[in-house]
């Protein structure tokens, strides 16, 4: 039975990751994910998970080491944060094309320049078009569910891709909160050990990762396009599963007070619960205040945000990165795009918000809240606004 | 009979498999060294072999979609990455083994690469997967230059080659350092299997895998691998040039089993003159008396210190103490 704890969000992740019982984990250190690795490896030392543990000499042969290890069959798990991340990125695009499952927590953090140890979402934005399915979590629960549902979802014969799981750095990681952590027994129900589809071995002669002539190369990123579209199916059902099971449920875009409400804004990740808290106030004051929080950013759910955006006036879209020489934002060119066929929309403002560990308080989102209450009959004078510039 | 043959740690041309694990048909180019060392290289390894592959000449070669000339399982993820990829699979057939979820026998994984992926760019992937100890062969297959991407100069290109991006001219000799001596650089992990071969000493070499293959551990060995393409010599030089390089002292043949080196062809007493190998090839065409000696001075000099250490070197076993 499930078990009410008060943790360390990044501990409970590595508690989580441990009850999935993975063959293999390679990590290399980098802040602020750290405690997840740090965590598995005590419990590989300790002889609570028997697993070959990878301390490697890089984030690229973390990715590398999980990429053979997936490969040969093993379940693999892997953690990093934003250089981290980038450092990976050679083989980032090569994991979901090879059709292989590996789970990784992402702390995401800003990245450099200048360097910046705290929380944004500008490390995730330059991978989220490599093929990976990609999630965000809201709080620690989140997190822990996210990443057992993870191995399900990627390892699944219609999916076999690689799937992140995105916590925001310190801001969840680093935050002890009260969760409900399964116990060994349900995770097993929930989720059997890894069946690979083909896996390197003398027993099974393969030719993994060969080369693409223009006649081919094609046709084979279309399949890992449809494979990532797809997976949504499969995402959706596990999720249901997993509601039955533990009784949370999860959706691509989880809605707060948006019935009836005329100005709506869109989250990712942790600052949602902010953001919600300052919904609560409008909602006092008379203001129609609502609140999405986008969970499943990969394969984007433009169906269910047409859906979720319904009846809104105006849409805030706010953003934990910039896309430099951009119109817009990452996530707000991703809603507009989606928006854009549709005969009634919201106007859209996008505001950029909490770089760099920049804190967002609950005012701060009231005061974005008020500023765009007018933005459907007064343009904002540009297309993004970088939230809290400092100019003296 | 196996037994045999393990006993005398020779191999018998008429012992070698049959089995032909990477088979005719690829497209590698007329006399390609590498390519026979890869064939001879599966022979000596056997089936229970999984191969991680560096992005170069052999991927390129052997796997263009959707035919494959490897009838051992292979995988290939990028260029750099090869020994981190081998760490993976090494580690995944060993805790799969462990749990039962895989056949309980030994298979091992045996990652490869060229000298640019080895010495250069894979460099750091080679040095941390050698010092985790993972229980894996890396064979560098080194053709002196990035062939693939058409003959620029490596950490691996010898004095005086004209490359495309160290090219000679009237104010460079070509390429101005000598190769970096990767085996001394794994000896100095505590690999305890190191070796250096040449495709034109075809027992020589399968020997050298068949031992690495015996480590429980790491493994690591240089095998020179004549290039005709990059090295613009004649593609029926293929196996002279590899002779010549040993008998030249240019590279010499040996291995260091814990530490401790050894000779493992005969060389003559006196060697022949660089000058034997050099003219017959292309990318040393320009070399002027003067840089010929002086090319001569360099590969005396590193033969010496392989000489060296073949007289100094202790196995681990008696440093113990």
């Amino acid at each position: 039975m499930s078990k009410r704890i008060g943790m360390e969000i990044a501990l409970a992740v590595a508690e989580a990751a441990a009850l999935c019982r993975p063959d293999v984990i390679a990590a290399y250190p980098i802040t602020p994910n750290t405690h997840i690795p740090e965590h598995l490896a005590e419990i590989v030392a300790e002889g609570h998970l028997d697993c070959e543990y990878l301390p490697v000499e890089s984030e690229h042969s973390a990715l590398s080491a999980c990429t053979g290890a997936s490969a040969a069959g093993a379940r693999v798990y892997t953690a990093t944060s934003s250089q981290g991340l980038l450092y990976m990125y050679e083989i980032m695009p090569i994991v979901p094309a090879m059709r292989l499952p590996v789970i990784m927590a992402l702390g995401n953090r800003a990245i450099s320049g200048p360097i910046n140890i705290w929380n944004d979402h500008s490390d995730v934005m330059c991978v989220r078009d490599l093929g990976w399915i990609s999630m965000f979590a809201a709080n620690g629960q989140e997190a822990v569910d996210m990443t057992i549902q993870a191995f399900k979802i990627g390892e699944h014969h219609d999916v076999m891709l690689p799937v992140l799981v995105n916590l925001d750095g310190f801001q969840l990681t680093h935050v002890v909160e009260s969760m409900l952590m399964p116990d060994q027994e349900e995770v097993d129900k929930f989720l059997p050990p890894r069946k690979p589809y083909g896996a390197v071995h003398p027993d099974n002669i393969v030719s993994m990762g060969t080369l693409a002539l223009p006649e081919i190369y094609t046709e084979a990123r279309m399949a890992m396009n449809e494979a990532l579209i797809n997976s949504k199916k499969t995402i959706l059902e596990v999720w249901k599963e997993w509601e039955k099971m533990f009784g949370r449920k999860y959706e691509p875009i989880s809605s707060y007070k948006t019935e009836g409400a005329d100005v709506v804004m869109l989250t990712m990740g942790s600052m949602g619960e902010t953001g919600s808290i300052a919904v609560d106030q409008l909602r006092q004051e008379g203001f129609r205040a609502g609140m999405l929080n986008l969970k499943l950013f990969r394969p984007f759910p433009a169906d269910e945000l047409r859906a979720a955006v319904k009846g809104a006036k105006v849409l805030i879209v706010t953003d934990r990165a910039i896309m430099c020489g951009g119109d817009v934002a990452p996530v707000c060119a991703e809603v507009k795009s989606a928006l854009y066929d549709e005969p009634v929309r919201p106007a859209i403002v996008n505001e950029i918000i909490g770089l760099g560990g920049r804190d967002v308080r609950v005012e701060d989102f009231i005061k974005i809240f008020k500023k765009a209450a007018t933005a459907d009959k007064v343009k904002p004078e540009r297309s993004f606004e970088i939230y809290g510039v400092r100019t003296s | 009979m196996k037994g045999i043959v393990e006993n005398f740690d020779l191999y018998a041309p008429k012992l070698v498999d049959k089995e032909e694990y990477f088979s005719s048909g690829h497209r590698a180019c007329q006399g390609c060294g590498e390519a026979l060392a890869i064939r001879l290289m599966c022979k000596a390894l056997g089936k229970d072999t999984v191969m991680t592959n560096a992005t170069g000449c052999m991927e390129v070669i052997s796997t263009l979609y959707p035919t494959t000339a490897w009838k051992l399982p292979w995988v290939h993820v990028a260029f750099p990455n090869s020994a981190a990829v081998g760490a993976g699979v090494s580690s995944a057939l060993k805790v799969l083994r462990r749990k039962g979820k895989i056949a309980d026998r030994d298979v091992k994984t045996v990652s490869i690469g060229g000298d640019g992926g080895s010495v250069d760019i894979g460099f750091q992937a080679i040095s941390g997967a050698m010092e985790r100890g993972h229980d894996m062969i890396y064979i560098c297959f080194d053709n002196e230059a990035y062939m693939n991407t058409g003959i620029q100069r490596s950490g691996g290109t010898p004095y005086g080659a004209s490359t495309t991006t160290a090219p000679a001219g009237a104010a460079s000799v070509g390429n101005k350092t000598w190769k970096k001596n990767m085996p001394a650089i794994m000896v100095a992990h505590n690999v305890p299997y190191v070796a250096t071969a040449c495709h034109s000493y075809p027992f020589d070499f399968m020997n050298k895998v068949k031992k690495a293959k015996k480590v429980k551990g790491p493994a690591y060995i240089h095998c020179l691998a004549v290039c005709p393409t990059g090295w613009r010599s004649s593609s029926d030089t293929c196996i002279k040039l590899g002779r010549l390089a040993v008998e030249t002292g240019i590279f010499p043949l040996y291995e260091v089993e814990n530490g401790k080196y050894n000779m493992t062809i005969d060389m003559p007493k006196k060697l022949r003159p660089v000058d034997d190998y050099l003219k017959l090839q292309g990318r040393f065409r320009h070399l002027s008396p003067d840089e010929r000696k002086t090319f001569q001075g360099l590969a005396t000099l590193e033969y010496n210190k392989i000489l060296n250490n073949v007289k100094c070197s202790k196995s681990w076993t008696d440093l113990k103490g």
